[in-house]
């Protein structure tokens, strides 16, 4: 089973507090690989929030063709992190350049529609993608503004050291970070967690047994970027995707749709009339797996929801300013370790615990309680 | 046989039957019951003629003969009256004394049973005992990445959806905006199939009714029934217990007026309408219910003389064109219960059913597709219909099923499987393996009167009666003296138990692959089969 670690916090923290907090959980993942996806950053990437980072890793010819290609777009770069390493540690594989580097959109950018921008961001990456994928030069792991994605193979604390991670201008506000544990699928960085798509973001530990069914309607949607599926905890994050850009729900419906509530739960529930309806239109969503799945919102909201028959560990706690959601209570521990532990939560079948981005409180919602008022 | 007998082309020995009667003398105690049983009077009490030639030691006296009788059981040999294995004789014999044998090279009467020109009719099934589906493995097993469930303790929702489900976006906006939805019942996924009232005895029928309501009240079970066609009783159609039943329309529209004008007085909404278009079991042909079961009970509930044969057209005669039955009978029908009933269309499985499913897939009001495999069942058809028409039901619910997946509809609009599930007693398996194919339910009938009511029926030709009014159950019989035989309340009750029993196997086909929360519509690959050519046609894994 994976072990997940998320950090949300008021001030910029280094990755590597996430990834010290992956390592005290060391038992229960392998070091095969680790993924890291860092928003809210500080230092130059800050200085234009608006301007999209295109995160990857490229081949020196690669990078050519990535230039090519953002030129051709209209695509100016602004500031880079290009990380160049020549002796990997045992296990990773040697490879050209991992880069996170923003970019000024063209002129007629600002005049776009918002959702047009959005789904021009997401063309971009996938075709960067695809033709990575046939040349085996280019992997883009995300195009978003403020959001710097890494992935690579190996121990999470070894590689997380080989690319000096700690430095400042990769501090973020916003840390998702899972440590692998290499079950079903060969070690393939696109397999990694955590999975984005235009500014959500998730990870997932667990088996998701309903896995092929819902990999099967989610391609069937027509939404450019519903795809890849290396590993089958990536439908989370394209149903969650689902559930805020396509219904418009909050978050605190996300639950609904992966684990809808029994006939019986729902029968006093304030939005009865609602939620029974949801269980039908989205039951090919319906996941049956053990998972626990930690994840942020474009918004900044970060989150954590656990399965049906909650058969994966999780908790939440922090204080004021940082919170932390974690597989384990060590990883907890080794981040805040400071914290009122009595205020430690651990969801539950029907809970989804989320800290908002100005990270005061955890809060809990129950699938059993009303859902917020709709806008 | 007479030695000054003529041969005739048609004259056969007992060993040219597929089913001897063995029979016991010494055990036999002429009571006569087998005889009077037997729905065929393939045995009738005889006088045998015996000689027994009495030598005795020595040269003196010459050996002499002595004749003597005996009575006894002489099977009939004349095709008419041949065996039709259904062991009603054994069953009633006192001192077992009497059997029927199944002799597979007794292939004779399958050249004479076309005497005066008429093709053979029956009823049953296929004949044939092979399945692909028995072959079906499930290999996705939860072992260690992820805790197996556990089918007696953990939560399972074992339930369909039927109805036309809209995509979730235009869903949750019909919503908020109060619009129209199409109707969806959620139900469970083994639904008993289409046989109408006048196939069936009443007996038999009021029997399924009894079990169905009995899981839906008592055991919280929500399993529907489709009437066939064939009416419905009034009583029914006005009572609560409408709301369980499938109200089926075929081209012959029996019992359709007694349904519509008793639609202001209904209580309850129907469950679904299916309109039947076609049948596994005699693909391209209507209904056949031969004059000699229409008695009056049947004729007032289907709205025809008694006493005439019933022989519905293989097609709607209203109806030219695909969109004409699909859209204005969809429609009409919809439009008779305000559009809160779901209406569906069931076909014979067929090359041709992808091209009836898109068309279904662009008609809001569609509320789903049955098809029905070669492997289905019938209360009558030319044996050449049930032996050789048809398509296997496995493919064509994955090309279905497949199609929907490349228009995004899966799971919107169900496919419902049906066509020899459980025929060799599988039903669990059957269910799950075409329901992890594509299928959003199955419906089954044979396993229904086979479970439910003890009939004898078999994929090797055994008793296959059904259309002679003589089924020797009380199934398929009309004539009370017949049907009497089968108690209702009884029916009920092992409708009951295999429902339940099909409950408790399907959580454990379920639990071991960690599916439980919802149906595993599609979920192929956990299915695995020992056969390359297969494998690859249904898109499962070989596995050998
Ligand atoms: S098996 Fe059936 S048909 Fe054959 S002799 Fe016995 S009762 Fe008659
Ligand atoms: S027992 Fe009755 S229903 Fe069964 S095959 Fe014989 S005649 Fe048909």
């Amino acid at each position: 089973m994976c072990r997940l670690f998320a950090l949300t916090s008021t001030e910029p923290v280094s990755p590597m507090v996430a990834i010290n907090a992956l390592n005290v959980m060391k038992e229960g993942h392998d070091g095969s690989g680790v993924g890291l996806y860092l928003s809210g950053l500080s230092g130059p990437f800050a200085e234009h929030p608006e301007y999209p980072i295109l995160s990857g890793i490229f081949t020196e010819k690669g990078l050519k063709r990535l230039d090519g290609i953002m030129d051709d777009l209209g695509f100016r770069p602004f500031h880079s992190v290009s990380i160049i390493k020549s002796s990997p540690p045992v296990g990773t594989p040697k490879r050209g350049v991992y880069l996170a580097r923003a970019y000024e959109p063209p002129k007629a950018w600002a005049d776009l529609p918002e959702a047009e921008r959005t789904a021009q961001l997401v063309q971009a990456r996938v075709a960067i993608r695809q033709q990575g994928e046939a040349e085996r030069d280019m992997m883009a792991f995300s195009f978003w503004p403020g959001v710097v994605m890494i992935k690579e193979v190996g121990d999470p604390l070894t590689v997380g050291e080989y690319l000096g991670l700690d430095r400042p201008d990769l501090h973020a506000r916003r840390i998702l970070c899972q440590g692998r544990q290499n079950t079903n699928y060969a070690i393939n960085l696109y397999a990694c967690h955590p999975f984005f798509i235009e500014g959500v973001c998730t990870m997932t530990n667990g088996e998701n047994t309903a896995f092929i069914p819902i990999r099967e309607y989610l391609s069937s949607r027509n939404v450019p970027g519903y795809m890849g599926y290396q590993s089958d905890s990536e439908v989370f994050t394209h149903i969650m995707h689902f559930t805020h850009y396509k219904l418009g729900l909050p978050v605190e419906a996300y639950k609904h749709v992966i684990t809808p509530l029994s006939d019986a739960e729902m029968a006093g529930h304030p939005d009865r009339d609602m939620l029974a309806r949801l269980k039908v239109l989205c039951r090919k969503m319906i996941i049956d797996g053990p998972n626990c799945v930690i994840g942020c919102l474009p918004d900044g909201t970060m989150f954590m929801a656990q399965d049906r028959k909650k058969l994966r560990p999780g908790v939440v706690g922090g204080k004021p300013g940082m919170y932390a959601f974690s597989s384990e209570l060590c990883g907890l521990d080794a981040a805040i370790p400071d914290r009122d532990k009595t205020l430690d939560f651990q969801p539950m079948h029907l809970d989804t615990a989320y800290v908002r981005p100005e990270c005061q409180e955890v809060t809990i919602c129950s699938q059993l309680q009303a859902l917020p008022r709709q806008r | 046989m007479q030695p000054t007998a003529g041969i005739t082309p048609s004259t056969l020995s007992v060993k040219d039957l597929p089913w001897q009667v063995e029979w016991n003398k010494d055990t036999c105690t002429l009571c006569g019951r087998c005889t009077s049983v037997c729905p065929v009077s393939a045995i009738e009490l005889a006088v045998h003629r015996k000689r027994v030639v009495e030598t005795t030691t020595g040269l003196l006296q010459k050996p002499k003969n002595a004749y003597s009788v005996f009575h006894g059981i002489r099977q009939r040999t004349d095709a008419a009256y041949a065996c039709i294995g259904c062991a009603m004789c054994t069953m009633v014999c006192p001192n077992n004394a009497i059997r029927p044998m199944r002799l597979d090279e007794g292939t004779t009467l399958r050249f004479h049973n076309n005497r005066g020109g008429h093709a053979r009719t029956r009823g049953g099934r296929r004949n044939a005992p092979d399945s692909l589906l028995d072959q079906i493995k499930f290999i996705r097993i939860s072992m260690l990445t992820d805790p197996a469930l556990d089918a007696g303790r953990h939560e399972f929702e074992l339930r369909t959806l039927l109805g036309r489900v809209l995509p979730p976006e235009q869903g949750l906006k019909a919503f908020q905006e109060n619009g129209w939805v199409p109707a969806v019942r959620e139900i469970y996924p083994l639904v008993i199939g289409s046989m109408s009232f006048g196939a069936l005895s009443p007996n038999m029928w009021e029997g399924l009714q009894m079990g169905v309501a009995y899981l839906n009240e008592e055991l919280g079970m929500p399993v529907r029934m489709c009437t066939g066609e064939g009416g419905c009783p009034p009583r029914l159609l006005r009572s609560r217990f409408l709301k369980y039943v499938i109200l089926q329309i075929a081209s012959g529209y029996f019992g359709w007026d007694e349904i519509l004008h008793a639609i202001p007085q209904m209580k309850e909404d129907p469950c679904a309408i299916e309109i039947k278009y076609g049948q596994g079991a005699k693909p391209g042909d209507g209904g056949l219910l031969m004059w000699h079961k229409v008695n009056k009970l049947i004729a007032s509930i289907r709205g025809v003389p008694p006493g005439v044969s019933l022989p519905s057209p293989p097609t709607h005669q209203t109806q030219y064109s695909i969109e004409e039955s699909v859209a204005k009978m969809i429609q009409s029908m919809s439009m008779a219960w305000g559009f809160r009933v779901p209406v569906y269309p069931k076909i014979s499985a067929t090359t041709t059913s992808r091209a009836v499913l898109n068309n279904l897939v662009r008609n809001p009001y569609a509320a789903g597709l049955a098809i029905d495999g070669e492997d289905g069942g019938t209360g009558a058809a030319y044996n050449v219909s049930m032996n050789h028409m048809g398509h296997p039901i496995a493919s064509n619910i994955r090309d279905c099923y497949h199609d929907l997946v490349q228009q995004g509809c899966q799971n919107e609009i169900p496919l419902i499987a049906g066509g020899g599930i459980g025929k060799n007693g599988n039903l669990a398996h059957n269910a799950a393996a075409l329901i992890m194919l594509g299928a959003s339910m199955v419906q089954v009938g044979k396993y229904v009167m086979q479970a439910g009511a003890g009939c004898v029926g078999s994929e090797i030709d055994r008793c296959n009666i059904c259309n002679l009014g003589r089924c020797p159950k009380g199934i398929t019989s009309q004539d009370p003296r017949v049907y009497r035989r089968l108690d209702p309340e009884k029916v009920a009750e092992r409708v009951v138990d295999f429902y339940l029993a099909f409950d408790t196997e399907l959580r454990k086909i379920f639990a071991p692959l960690g599916r439980s929360t919802s149906l595993p519509v599609g979920m192929s690959d956990a299915l695995g089969i020992a056969n390359r050519d297969a494998a690859d046609r249904l898109g499962i894994q070989y596995v050998v």
